[in-house]
């Protein structure tokens, strides 16, 4: 079990990996100044999609540690992606074309 | 997997996607955070619903999944709702800490689990899992612990706060939590570690963004979004769910790039950023050598008929005009003289305020037009031919120090050349420094006149000048 091995396993996630970064650099690399904030805030809910790794855990949470611990992770990733998209939503609603 | 699920999954995908390019396009930016919502609660009911284990069973506690996801929607809805456009940043950063701070949660129960596991004899599952749990943990906990330092820095609520050696000592635990790590990956350390590697996390984070002081906090902030982008990341390999995967690291490298061009926007480096302690106690004092001479203030009527007979007026925003919640008032100032026949423009620096564009968004608020609004290299040739510029709560992105004086801090910064102009009337509360800690020349020069006080005070008080004159 090496460094070779875990490649081996993961090997198209770590294509994925790959072209995502690259992706993420492609959208991002024309971005006027003015949509900096929102950007950065439309990404932050995006990454909230943890939220769903939080609801794996809880859905398979056995005794009461893990629920407590489950609930948190999904009460947090929730605030994450809630929070996130509407904040983003207000500061671009700001943005709406005038006259 | 099923197949359902499978198929919302990779809509999901191509909606953060889709999402993340309208976003970087103002005409088509809502529709793009839109896209991305719909994408996300999709990916989350189809999760609830259609998920199941290893053994083929669904998701169990429905009833207090669902319980946690209405508490978290109404929190993050009422706080992303009431909270003042001036203190955006700030919320970015809290909820960018509630995501690492999920992402830590999951590593800390799945630990659980697989500690479980190995007792009853599964080794080889807690070898594959280990190192993806721990960078999940250390990543998370950096981030949630980070960000929450960035975010009462914003507030108010925290100080810089820097000792002597704190890079020293900063290194040292990153490099003892990444020693540790290993060690604990190569299956050398008893299972207690594990959360010492947690607290150590936690430290870390305040501890890097401790000394990092106020006009910094945007790079920082961005850094830690992209954080908890590879920490959500983390979660995808854990789960083989490739919908956290490409959520994550689109963030992640998205994140990175936006980190980039803000230090561009600067001219300064990562490192310089996050070593230099520029802003920090450090530097005050610095350059403040070869200021020399006196100010002048200028009445509010003097003020306001320079402005009203003026041909071209520029504003300069600063963050000082955010934290007077000035925007409407400005808006206010700007129709008026435009009644007036003077051409009014907004000259906005990329780095004024806490976050690049956060100028954009508060006057944007005030419905200020989109078409006033003039980015740097746009505005600065246009100085020559300006009447008046009117500098409101700006300091280091107007100080001619930048370009002339290569001991300052901030030499090499690109800055809004108002010194061309004819007149310059800056509004400040007071002739305390600005977040660089360093003096102004611009204050001393014959053209520039101080109006002293509350930057939203000063206008209103403008605006009944203007009108009664």
């Amino acid at each position: 079990m090496g460094i070779l091995e875990f490649i081996h396993q993961h090997i198209e996630m770590i294509y994925l990996i790959i072209l995502m970064v690259f992706v993420g650099i492609e959208l991002i690399s024309h971005v006027p100044s003015v949509l900096h904030t929102p950007l950065m805030s439309g990404a932050n809910a995006i990454h909230g999609v943890v939220i769903i790794g939080a609801i794996i855990v809880m859905g398979q949470a056995e005794g009461a540690l893990a629920l407590i611990l489950g609930f948190i992770a999904v009460v947090l990733g929730t605030l994450n992606v809630v929070g996130g998209f509407v904040v983003t939503d207000r500061m671009l609603e700001m943005f709406k074309k005038k006259k | 997997m099923d197949h359902v699920l499978q198929l919302v999954y990779l809509l999901a995908a191509v909606s953060f996607m889709v999402g993340l390019k309208m976003l970087s396009r103002p005409d088509s930016a809502r529709r793009g955070n839109a896209i991305a919502a719909i994408g996300m609660t999709l990916a989350i009911f189809a999760t609830i619903f259609l998920f199941r284990g290893q053994d083929g069973s669904h998701l169990g506690n429905l009833p207090y999944i669902f319980i946690a996801l209405v508490v978290g929607s109404a929190i993050g809805y009422l706080m992303a709702k009431r909270v003042q456009m001036t203190a955006m940043p700030q919320m970015v950063s809290f909820f960018n800490g509630m995501g690492g701070a999920c992402a830590a949660m999951i590593s800390l129960i799945e630990y659980g689990h697989l500690s479980h596991a190995a007792e009853s004899g599964d080794a080889a599952l807690f070898q594959t899992k280990i190192p993806i749990i721990l960078a999940g943990l250390v990543i998370g906990a950096v981030s949630f612990s980070g960000s929450m330092v960035a975010y009462g820095k914003l507030e108010g609520k925290l100080k810089d706060l820097s000792v002597r050696g704190q890079q020293f000592v900063n290194m040292s635990f990153l490099l003892g939590i990444l020693l540790l790590s290993v060690l604990f990956a190569l299956g050398s350390l008893d299972g207690v570690w594990f959360y010492l590697i947690l607290g150590l996390s936690l430290v870390y984070g305040l501890l890097f963004v401790f000394p990092i002081g106020g006009a910094d906090m945007p790079v920082v902030i961005s850094l830690l979004n992209s954080f908890t982008g590879v920490a959500a990341a983390c979660g995808g390999f854990l789960y083989d769910n490739y919908v956290m995967l490409i959520g994550g690291i689109l963030v992640g490298s998205a994140g990175t790039i936006l980190t980039v061009a803000m230090c561009k926007a600067m001219n300064r480096s990562l490192t310089n950023v996050l070593v230099g302690n520029f802003g920090g106690g450090g530097a005050s004092g610095v350059g403040s050598a070869g200021v020399e001479g006196t100010t002048k203030e200028i009445s509010l009527s003097d003020a306001a008929v320079l402005m009203k007979y003026a041909k071209k007026v520029v504003i300069v925003p600063g963050y000082g005009l955010a934290v007077a919640q000035a925007q409407h008032v400005c808006h206010e100032i700007e129709t008026l003289l435009e009644d007036e026949g003077v051409e009014v423009k907004y000259a906005i620096h990329p780095v004024a305020g806490r976050m690049p564009g956060h100028m954009n968004v508060l006057l944007a608020e005030s419905n200020v037009s989109y078409d006033k609004l003039v980015e740097m290299e746009d505005i600065n040739p246009e100085f020559k031919s300006t009447d008046v510029v009117l500098v409101v709560g700006a300091n280091d992105v107007v100080n001619p120090a930048a370009k002339t004086d290569p001991s300052s801090p901030i030499f090499g910064m690109p800055i809004l050349d108002v010194e061309d102009s004819r007149n310059i009337i800056v509004l400040k509360r007071s002739m305390k420094a600005g977040y660089a800690g360093i003096e102004n020349a611009l204050f001393y020069e014959p053209q520039t006149f101080m109006l002293f006080g509350d930057a939203k005070d000063s206008l209103t008080r403008l605006v009944s000048e203007i009108k009664s004159n």
